[in-house]
């Protein structure tokens, strides 16, 4: 059985697609779940039920919202351009998905362990922002095209400082496989001694997913709903999903670069019998539920506070720290590597 | 013989996609496809075992740089009639510029050969097959060209500072929030009272609520937005007279108030 799976070549790439649905599948179902923990979230923090008509407090909710997106009409806009329309979507989906193919899930549990995994994760989530773009484009609206101008300046804003913090992670690593990384952090998690980078990572990740308070592309208050606002059924189903995908992405990368990934928080007895891939999904759970937080909480920024606190603040900021963290690791002699 | 196939798939949509960018009517699908080549192009890389090259070409040119080109053609103005006249008009002088390419480009790969000088850059091959190539990269950038790695980055810095300096303009009308003048702001120095007459409306105030000076910006001098403003708002917080008229005031109401 296991010579079949590795040793050839059928059985290597049925080896591929058995990986890839064990990561999918589970995925796409936080994804469903993802939309009703959200409302029921916020609706707990704002004194209210959520949706608790399907099924026993509301858990087929997700179903429902699914086979709803499914059998309504997609509506094609005239002066559309058809082909580019129906793109974007299947884009900003498929890109969310892709990118789970070099997260790794335990020690060596990633379906491509590659040696340029944060890059790979950081181009694609620079990708993400044609979808948003195209979709704005070809709908021929204006506040579709409006929503998408917004995300591409706010998207490729605060992809600088969120290079600039992983360049900041990567000097106390010294590899970009993720998989270093996550042991890297065997001793200590990243997020307590760069705490402030941490939080910038946050924050910038909230902003790259179009996500509350940074969720101006969507600006229901002054653009009705944004980029996606010419979209119906199944595609607007998969601009949403990708959106959650996107989050679920988001705090993986949090989780692998400042949480410790998939190690437990102390390497000793009752935390070391949770297995691996259970903290890595905890920790993400974790994020999740603060990006939900966050979007209860927080009002809406204005445009140019958004563009203020990327170029002004944050940029500046993850600079200094990234000079700051090279310095202090040269001089204590902590600067993995060494010389090659 | 895997490889071969998806090298040559690549090189395939590379090549099209490339000419699509020049043939495509709509400039939004020529950079489309541009981005399409970049994309690959980095394949490309990939298959040649240069894997940070390959993700430095997606996250640089296809994640920020066609970001940014599409940005600017998608709010172009194109009129299509004009840019067909065009092409017979610029036809000639562009065949001239490609053909002298061609030529070019034809005369460099015929006189093709590998430089006699090549052990002496041994050097700059990864030490062992464990280093991997973006430590390798790095090895050679952060050494023997640490100079020309150095210029290039300044040479950046200059165009980028450059394009700055040529497109930030202060505009006299343009308003910028300035969070520490709003938080000084106390009602004592920005409220005042007055007393309409009833009936008489705002007619009485000059047809204002708030006197002339807080409309018409850019023309009176010392008023919000102007140089002189800003000038006098480094001395002294200047008086920007907001004024809040109660319903009924100026009949019972203006001992309350």
């Amino acid at each position: 059985m296991a010579d079949f799976f590795f040793h050839t070549t059928p059985g290597q790439l049925l080896l591929i697609v058995l990986e890839t649905l064990a990561v999918l599948v589970p995925l796409l179902l936080g994804v469903a779940y993802l939309t009703l923990a959200e409302r029921k979230v916020m609706a707990a923090m704002q004194l209210r039920k959520g949706p608790n008509v399907n099924g026993p407090f509301g858990v087929l909710q997700a179903f429902a919202d699914a086979i709803k997106m499914l059998t309504k009409e997609t509506v094609i806009p005239s002066g559309a351009n058809r082909m580019l329309f129906l793109f974007a979507p299947f884009l900003t989906f498929s890109l969310a998905m892709v990118a789970w193919a070099v997260i790794p899930t335990g020690n060596g549990l990633a379906i491509a362990n590659i040696n340029v995994g944060v890059l790979y994760l950081l181009a694609i989530s620079s990708l993400g922002v044609y979808g948003i773009l195209i979709a704005g484009w070809a709908s021929n609206s204006k506040y579709a095209f409006l929503g998408g101008l917004r995300s591409a300046a706010q998207m490729v804003s605060y992809e600088v400082s969120i290079g600039l913090v992983i360049v900041s992670v990567l000097l106390a690593v010294g590899s970009l496989n993720l998989n270093d990384i996550v042991l890297a952090q065997r001793n200590v998690w990243f997020c307590l001694p760069m705490f402030p980078m941490f939080i910038v990572f946050f924050i910038s990740a909230l902003a790259e997913t179009n996500r509350a308070p940074f969720d101006l592309p969507e600006g229901e208050s002054e653009l009705v709903a944004g980029f996606f606002v010419e979209y119906s059924a199944l595609a607007f189903g998969l601009f949403f999903l990708g959106e959650y995908a996107n989050m679920f992405l988001m705090s993986g990368m949090v989780s692998i670069l400042f949480l410790g990934g998939w190690l437990p928080p102390l390497g000793i007895a009752p935390f070391t019998w949770i297995p691996g891939p259970l903290w890595l999904i905890a920790k993400i759970l974790f994020c999740l539920f603060v990006f939900i937080w966050v979007r209860a909480t927080f009002p809406r920024y204005r445009y140019d506070q958004l563009m203020r606190l990327g170029w002004k603040v944050f940029l500046p900021f993850s600079l200094a720290w990234m000079v700051l963290s090279a310095g202090f690791l040269m001089v204590t002699g902590l600067l993995p590597g060494g010389a090659g | 013989m895997m490889t071969q196939i998806v090298f040559y798939v690549f090189a395939a949509v590379l090549v099209l996609s490339a000419t699509m960018v020049v043939c495509a009517r709509n400039p939004v699908h020529s950079v489309l496809f541009l981005i399409l080549a970049f994309f690959n192009a980095a394949g490309l890389f990939l298959i040649a075992g240069a894997e940070f090259l390959a993700m430095t070409l997606v996250i640089v040119y296809v994640g920020a740089v066609a970001v940014l080109f599409l940005f600017v053609v998608m709010m172009l103005d194109v009129n299509f009639a004009q840019m067909r006249e065009g092409v017979q008009r610029y036809a000639p002088i562009g065949g001239v510029v490609g053909g002298v390419l061609l030529v070019e480009l034809i005369m460099a790969f015929t006189h093709w050969r590998v430089a006699s000088n090549i052990g002496q850059i041994r050097h700059l091959v990864p030490s062992s097959p464990e280093r991997t190539n973006t430590a390798a990269l790095g090895d050679v950038l952060y050494t023997h060209y640490i100079f020309l790695f150095q210029s290039c980055a300044l040479v950046l810095l200059v165009a980028m500072i450059g394009a700055i300096v040529l497109t930030l303009r202060d505009r006299p009308t343009g308003r910028r929030q300035d969070i520490d003048r709003q938080h000084d702001r106390t009602p004592a120095d920005s409220l005042e009272m007055l007393q309409v007459p009833l009936g008489a409306g705002v007619a009485a105030q000059g047809g204002f609520l708030r006197p002339h000076t807080s409309y018409d910006v850019a023309s009176v001098p010392g008023s919000y937005g102007t140089e002189a403003w800003r000038e006098q708002g480094e001395e002294e917080e200047t008086q920007t007279a907001l004024v809040i008229i109660p319903p009924a005031a100026g009949t019972k109401g203006q001992d309350d108030a």
